[in-house]
């Protein structure tokens, strides 16, 4: 099964985002914890691709597209064309470093690392896709 | 989507934390924080019982004032989490660096 749903890139409608994935994830048996895990992970990305790709453009947006397989498990697909950023080649800070540097951003790709079991970034001529991979039973 | 307020009991001041602290919303709870530091709050308590969820930049809050905390001798408990907000915490392991107690009562306790 596939659900997609297309924002504007106003950090405002992460919210929105957030009630989507949430949405669909309730319809297919997971915990409590682990529907909020996800919608985290999500919002992450989302939001980070909104700040930093897109610079919060209104005029630009992202799209959120969820496949459902039984046996595979859960395929999150965020969708833009802003220049690629390779989730996997950054260089993950530590947290000690993060508190002694007083910095206030950074922790939200570790977090999508931590909850995802695999992040890979597709892309040709016309667009930039991140697909986040979450092995999980369902419903 | 958040609202935050800033609460004076006795010696305690109480940062009361009702909705969503995402990217769009975290700059008020790095407000009321700093406000409190400059006030000159040595004993603060973070009132987590109506947040329903938290993202990375409002756990980035909390951990940028960390190393300021200690420097100004700013004691701070968060209580009052929700499972699911305490599971965020859990994956960064923040529930180690960050004084975190279930009540008012307890969070009070800690601070003596």
């Amino acid at each position: 099964m596939k659900y997609c749903y297309k924002v504007p890139c106003k950090k405002e409608k992460l919210k929105e985002i957030r009630c989507f994935v949430k949405e669909v994830l309730d319809k297919h048996g997971l915990s409590e914890v682990e529907v909020s895990t996800l919608v985290l992970a999500i919002d992450e990305v989302c939001a980070n691709l909104m700040i930093h790709s897109h610079g919060c453009n209104p005029k630009e947006s992202i799209e959120i597209e969820i496949k459902v397989d039984k046996g595979k498990g859960l395929e999150f697909n965020i969708i833009d064309n802003a220049e690629i950023f390779d989730i996997n080649d950054y260089q993950e800070p530590s947290i000690e470093d993060i508190i002694k540097k007083q910095r206030k951003g950074g922790i939200g790709l570790i977090l999508v690392k931590r909850i995802m079991d695999d992040i890979q970034i597709i892309s040709d001529k016309k667009k930039h896709v991140c697909r986040l991979v979450k092995k999980i039973h369902i419903n | 989507m958040v609202d935050i307020k800033r609460i004076k009991e006795g010696e305690y001041e109480v940062i009361a934390i009702k909705g969503e602290v995402d990217a769009s919303s975290s700059i008020e709870l790095d407000s009321a924080i700093s406000d409190a530091i400059n006030d000159g709050t040595k004993k603060l308590l973070v009132d987590c019982t109506s947040l329903e969820y938290i993202s990375s930049a409002g756990l980035g809050v909390f951990m940028s004032y960390i190393e300021e905390f200690k420097k100004n001798n700013v004691n701070l408990v968060i209580f009052g989490l929700n499972d699911k907000v305490a599971n965020v915490f859990g994956i960064l392991g923040l529930d180690q660096l960050l004084k975190i107690e279930g009540t008012k009562m307890e969070a009070k306790a800690l601070l003596g």
